[in-house]
């Protein structure tokens, strides 16, 4: 018996490491934002919030917030669309091909990010795409759609069938049976793929990095270049900022998700 | 983030329901155009772009295989292929030696705890990339608190940033709930009474652990295993900025031969041998998942990159 406790004590204790390891290195960044200084020393000597007004002031940073966020939204509503519409046909179907197709629907996930990026940015020089509006929205939306299909997907597959023929018996058009039999049903599917879109594209780096320009950037990559070419700890503004925005919404998701029938 | 969406995920990719279900078709099924504008988005921006940048490797500069044989002959890339394949294994040891007492502990313990260990286990998987990354930046600098610790055990300073040491570090943070997962479902479903039998037969605990446990968990650390090895391989971030640009991976070549060389031809056959790689080890892991059943966070991957 002691053995069993020993053991136990000792998994513990790997427990709590492991816990350390995965949560503490990332809060880091809070102390050294409201830090007095123009480094990253920590713990920081004097305090401030400098490094704040810094952040929301200068435009290089505060334009990178705004691009994000817009970006964010509007690869929000077009992969929450376009994702659920898939979803909703493929729901049990089966043909020739459903695996392949099946499998499209998810290779944006599986292909590492640095092939998706280097691809399209061979293919956005071409097609004059390149630090383009429309590159980023169609970029990202390439990379949420697979949340979105498989969130909606897995929401279809706990809808009764029966259900749908009682509002049809019922004289319900396909539309209105959708609307006010399916949808709600599925509707917390739907929002946990429309957050994973928009935390997929408020965070990616790498396929921002090839199809961004000088001249529009979005926060990942303005975080990026400032870690690679300056000392400047209004970065340490900007992480605490995206870890609040990406903490709200998760919240949001585990709120949506506890409320799911 | 994503508590549910591994078994969500695996049920996508699991074949199509079984007969008796598809049958009950529901009256009214819509139709399978509306799939149509999510496919061409796919086809166009995602599969296009990949089928040309094939195209590239083997046209640019010349028609034929060239790329892939000067590759293969270049001395430069060979180093920077084993180094990546290198650090991929030891973060994939280092992932799988944290992550397998971290899943076992999860068994023991009670719900509410179960469900702490789990939260934290994911934290990775909400918080920003860039802004862990940096926070590693921040910490493994010369003066940085991970050197202020070891020197206050006696064994600093050491050169951590651009280190292999640092990099591990950071990346096996990142990779690591990819292994507690599938770990923890493959020992959920184990059948505890399988080693009290072998323990009331008069097995030593270490015996029951090594001949019946252990190989009972193997399919899930064999999936964790090689889904790490497959996201180090295509690590770009974390060890871009945490590592050095003379320590380079595969990801990182792959963008300077991009953004400075602009040699799209050997560009291009980096990715596809790297998707090629990938694709088998992935392969791998479906074969391994689909007659263990045990369930993978593959479709994480695209999360991190």
């Amino acid at each position: 018996m002691t053995r069993r406790t020993t053991l136990r004590r000792v998994l513990v204790g790997i427990g709590v490491l492991v816990g350390l390891w995965l949560v503490v290195p990332t809060l880091v960044v809070v102390p050294i934002s409201f830090s007095g200084e123009d480094s990253f020393a920590f713990p920081p000597r004097s305090w401030g919030v400098d490094h704040y007004a810094t952040f929301f002031t200068e435009s290089s940073w505060l334009t990178s917030l705004l691009v994000s966020l817009q970006l964010a939204v509007i690869v929000t509503v077009v992969a929450t669309l376009l994702g659920t519409l898939a979803a909703l046909a493929l729901d049990r179907t089966s043909f020739r091909g459903r695996g392949a197709l099946d499998g499209l629907f998810m290779a944006p996930l599986i292909v590492p990010g640095i092939v998706v990026a280097v691809a399209l940015y061979a293919a956005f020089l071409g097609w004059g795409l390149i630090g383009t509006p429309t590159g980023f929205v169609l970029a990202h939306t390439v990379l949420a759609l697979p949340f979105v299909v498989v969130n909606v997907g897995a929401a279809l597959r706990n809808v009764d069938p029966v259900l749908g023929r009682a509002a049809a018996g019922l004289g319900a058009s396909g539309w209105a049976t959708f609307r006010q039999v399916t949808f709600p049903i599925i509707r917390p599917g739907v929002l946990a793929g429309a957050l994973f879109a928009f935390v997929t594209s408020f965070d990616e780096v790498v396929v921002s990095l090839f199809v961004q320009s000088p001249q529009l950037q979005t926060l990942p990559v303005r975080m990026f270049t400032s870690v690679t070419n300056e000392v400047d700890p209004t970065i340490a503004a900007a992480s605490t900022v995206v870890l609040v925005v990406s903490t709200a919404l998760l919240a949001l998701v585990a709120l949506t998700r506890r409320s799911a029938p | 983030m994503t508590v549910t969406s591994p078994p969500a995920e695996a049920d996508a990719l699991a074949p199509p329901d079984p007969p008796s279900r598809r049958r009950r078709r529901r009256v009214g099924r819509v139709s399978l155009l509306l799939a149509v504008p999510a496919l061409l988005v796919l086809l166009i921006f995602f599969v296009v772009p990949a089928l040309r940048l094939l195209w590239l490797s083997v046209t640019t500069p010349a028609p034929g295989l060239g790329n892939y044989t000067s590759l293969a002959r270049d001395e430069v890339t060979t180093t920077v292929v084993l180094r990546t394949l290198f650090m991929a294994a030891v973060v994939t040891v280092v992932c799988v030696l944290v992550a397998y007492p971290y899943a076992y502990l999860m068994t023991i313990v009670s719900g509410r705890w179960r469900g702490a260990l789990l939260a934290v286990v994911l934290v990775p998987f909400w918080t920003s990339l860039m802004a862990r990354t940096f926070a590693w930046v921040v910490l493994l600098q010369d003066n940085g608190v991970v050197n202020g610790l070891l020197g206050a055990l006696g064994l600093g300073p050491v050169r951590l940033l651009g280190t292999t040491g640092g990099v591990t570090l950071a990346m096996a943070q990142v990779m690591l709930p990819f292994v507690v997962l599938p770990v923890y479902t493959a020992m959920r479903g184990i059948d505890r009474r399988l080693v009290d039998a072998a323990l009331s037969l008069g097995a030593r605990p270490v015996t029951a652990f090594t001949r019946i446990y252990l190989p009972l968990s193997l399919p899930g650390v064999a999936a964790g295993a090689t889904l790490v090895m497959v996201l180090s391989l295509g690590f770009y971030v974390t060890p871009s900025l945490v590592g050095s640009p003379q320590q380079s991976m595969l990801a990182q070549f792959i963008s300077v031969q991009v953004n400075q060389l602009v040699d799209f031809g050997a560009a291009g056959a980096l990715a596809v041998t790297l998707l090629v790689v990938t694709l088998m080890l992935l392969g791998g892991v479906r074969l391994l998942t689909r007659t263990r059943g045990a369930g993978t966070g593959a479709g994480l991957a695209g999360g991190l990159s």
